[in-house]
């Protein structure tokens, strides 16, 4: 992958003179010591991250922590009072006025809280505002409006204006219109934070529905703890103006970079950021279908387990065989095939939790763990399941046998 | 005893100075304005007197229906009969082409240049004591150097009514402008627009409600000043008051007074309907 958007010592001060605090900002004196001497509210304080092509890069924090402020960097509708943004290799920064109306026309679209829409025109007619604005002739714009549209499932709404749409739908004229555009880069500044649960919760999943189609790289900001982890690749988590930790949600939740991070996971909805393959165990036993029985055998006596997986040549899972029937089936002669179970449940190495709860309910065996390519890499235990739920450290939980 | 010293400043013959100043070197941009201002009377005028009499009547109930209900509508027109009755249709008429082309031009001037002090904040400041000035004026003080300007005549009444219509137009459309949603103009500034294309496509369509309830008050401000306007040669329904005062003759007094208050109610409710449509979808005045 690679770094789309670079962000270096990025910093944001508001007052009369922001530039004379950048020294003391260099000399590491704190944000309330800075607002104490002088005035200046730091809004984004010394900011360094990278933002890779399509990702969903998820900005989190409290109210005030500066996530607007850095999101609104990324367009300058926030100048930087130092530091550089690097986007595609270029200073952004450093742009002049032309250059900057360009990307913005081009590159980056924005997606706000309160919608932003214009209230004096028609959805389609903010729809095709951004391309209006770079003298789209009247027929494409039409028909890049209507798609995009269509895609946010508001097709027959085209010509009612804002007022005349509830809240979600809305929104989804704020995505469209970001959409439109085509920009290869997607800021989204808690868009959903004005929608009550249910529709938030359609808008993340059409989000992501959307993304997987069109894989822009989106830069979204949440103060909702369940909504970073659900939507983010990455996240980075701020407080007072810095960022404190960027990771993936386990990276964050399995080693958080200090108590302020642990304290704001604390009430996440695990179930819905860890995946099967954060919870499994690798297996210390496996056996092969030309094995046979006796093996199989010797390997569940030396595991002290009760059952083992049987995969083929190519490490698929053919099924399971327990001890007593492997014991039975070498008294009566028969083959491992003739004593296996295929009554298994195979689960996804990337699926969540949350949905493996009810198979590993109805399951009597561990729940076989595939990757992409069908071959077992683990197996969840009932028990691992319910203790990913509970644990605060997952990783070091005894590895359990079978 | 208190007397004030014998001091004295000479403040008033400086703006005597300074008017004779602009009257002769600017002659030519008077009498163009002055060219331009008559012109635009007297056309306004003359299609209004053409138009036979019903058909104004029925335009002005259909304005009402459109802009307020039937009844209203029935009213207006009503209204509008009863000012005929007394005589004074073409007075009227006057009366109504000199509010016409003193609105036209307070828009004209007043929009642009609320546009600069919502932009410019040191423009702002300069403005603001001189708009509180034009309102507070007394109105006779500015009817000499309208004499001296344009004569006596419809003219000088326009530029005494500008200076006392023309702030309502400005103050709002500076209000409405810097009052549009902070969100709306920064959703259009991400999409790259220019500063042009902003103001056209975004500031002004959404300022349009409230710029549309200074138009109204400029309006009726205009319709306040006829009387006064008369005194340096407007003629209309102002013209029939003064004759009236001059003569005490409280039959015409009444009968010319009560027509432009019948004036101020038709325009002022028409006024305000067409800036409740404007409302409708509009954004600045939610
Ligand atoms: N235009 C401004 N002028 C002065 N200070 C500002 C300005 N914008 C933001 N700030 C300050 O910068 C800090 C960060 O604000 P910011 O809006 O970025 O927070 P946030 O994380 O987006 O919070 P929220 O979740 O409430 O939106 C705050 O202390 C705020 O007061
Ligand atoms: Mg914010």
């Amino acid at each position: 992958m690679t770094a789309q958007i670079r962000v270096e010592n990025v910093s944001k001060i508001f007052g009369p003179k922001p530039k004379s605090v950048i020294p003391m900002i260099k000399e590491g004196m704190s944000k309330e010591g800075i607002l104490n001497k002088t005035n200046h509210t730091v809004g984004v304080y010394n900011a360094s991250f990278e933002v890779e092509k399509g990702e969903v890069f998820v900005i989190m924090g409290l109210s005030g922590s500066g996530k607007s402020t850095l999101i609104r960097c990324f367009n300058l509708l926030n100048k930087p009072t130092d530091g550089s943004i690097y986007l595609d290799g270029e200073d952004i920064v450093a742009f002049n006025k032309n250059e900057l109306k360009k990307i913005r026309q081009e590159k980056i679209a924005m997606v706000f809280q309160h919608f932003g829409l214009f209230s004096h025109r028609t959805i389609l007619a903010n729809v095709e505002y951004g391309l209006e604005i770079r003298n789209v002739s009247k027929e494409e714009r039409r028909e890049i409006a209507m798609n995009n549209i269509e895609t946010v499932g508001l097709k027959g709404y085209e010509d009612k204006y804002p007022d005349e749409l509830s809240g979600g739908m809305q929104q989804r004229v704020g995505l469209a219109r970001a959409l439109a555009n085509d920009p290869d880069i997607l800021l989204m500044d808690e868009p959903f934070s004005a929608l009550d649960p249910l529709i938030r919760r359609e808008m993340q999943l059409e989000l992501l529905d959307i993304q997987e189609r069109l894989q822009k790289t989106i830069i979204f900001i949440t103060h909702d703890v369940n909504e970073a982890f659900k939507l983010g690749d990455r996240v980075a988590v701020m407080k007072n103006g810095q960022v404190e930790q960027v990771g993936t949600p386990e990276e964050i939740i399995t080693s958080p970079a200090n108590h302020y991070i642990s304290d704001f996971i604390k009430d996440i909805d695990r179930s819905k950021v860890f995946q099967a393959e954060h919870i499994m165990t690798r297996p210390n036993a496996l056996v092969s279908l030309k094995d046979g029985l006796n093996v199989a055998v010797k390997e569940m006596k030396e595991n002290g387990i009760s059952s083992v997986f049987v995969v083929n040549r190519s490490r698929q899972v053919e099924g399971i065989v327990t001890i007593d029937d492997a014991i039975q089936g070498i008294k009566e002669k028969q083959r491992l095939s003739d004593v296996l179970r295929h009554d298994i449940t195979v689960v996804n190495q990337e699926e969540y939790i949350n949905d493996l709860i009810p198979k590993a309910l109805e399951s009597q065996f561990p729940l076989a763990v595939v990757n992409g390519e069908n071959k077992l890499i683990g197996f969840i235990l009932r028990v691992h399941v319910l203790s990913g739920l509970v644990s605060e450290e997952i990783n070091k939980s005894e590895a359990y046998y079978v | 005893m208190g007397n004030f010293p014998d001091i004295r400043t000479q403040i008033g013959d400086y703006v005597d100075q300074f008017v004779s100043f602009l009257d002769t070197s600017l002659e030519g941009f008077f009498d163009f304005i002055f060219f331009i201002s008559s012109r635009t009377i007297n056309g306004i005028a003359d299609f209004l007197m053409w138009m036979p009499w019903w058909l104004f009547i029925i335009l002005i109930v259909l304005m009402g229906w459109y802009f307020k209900s039937v009844v209203s509508g029935v009213l207006y027109g009503l209204f509008i009969f009863l000012i005929g009755t007394f005589g004074l249709w073409e007075d009227m008429m006057t009366t109504i082409s000199i509010i016409i082309t003193a609105v036209i031009i307070c828009l004209i001037i007043g929009i642009p240049l609320g546009v600069w002090m919502a932009f410019s904040k040191g423009f702002s400041t300069v403005m603001r004591p001189l708009l509180d000035a034009m309102q507070t004026m007394p109105s006779f003080v500015y009817l000499i150097p309208a004499i001296f300007f344009f004569g006596l005549g419809n003219v000088s009444a326009i530029f005494a009514t500008l200076i006392y219509a023309l702030p309502p137009v400005i103050r709002l459309t500076e209000l409405a402008i810097r009052g549009v949603d902070k969100e709306v103009i920064e959703s259009a500034q991400s999409f790259g627009s220019s500063n042009w294309q902003m103001l056209k496509k975004v500031q002004l369509p959404q300022a349009l409600p409230t710029i549309m309830a200074g138009v109204n008050q400029t309006t009726m401000m205009a319709l306040a000043m006829v009387v006064i306007a008369s005194m340096v040669g407007a003629s209309g329904l102002g013209e029939q008051v003064l004759v009236a005062i001059n003569r005490i003759d409280i039959a015409l007094g009444f009968e010319a007074g009560i027509s432009i208050v019948f004036l101020a109610i038709i325009i002022d409710r028409i006024t305000n309907g067409v800036a409740g449509k404007f409302q409708k979808h509009g954004g600045a005045t939610e």
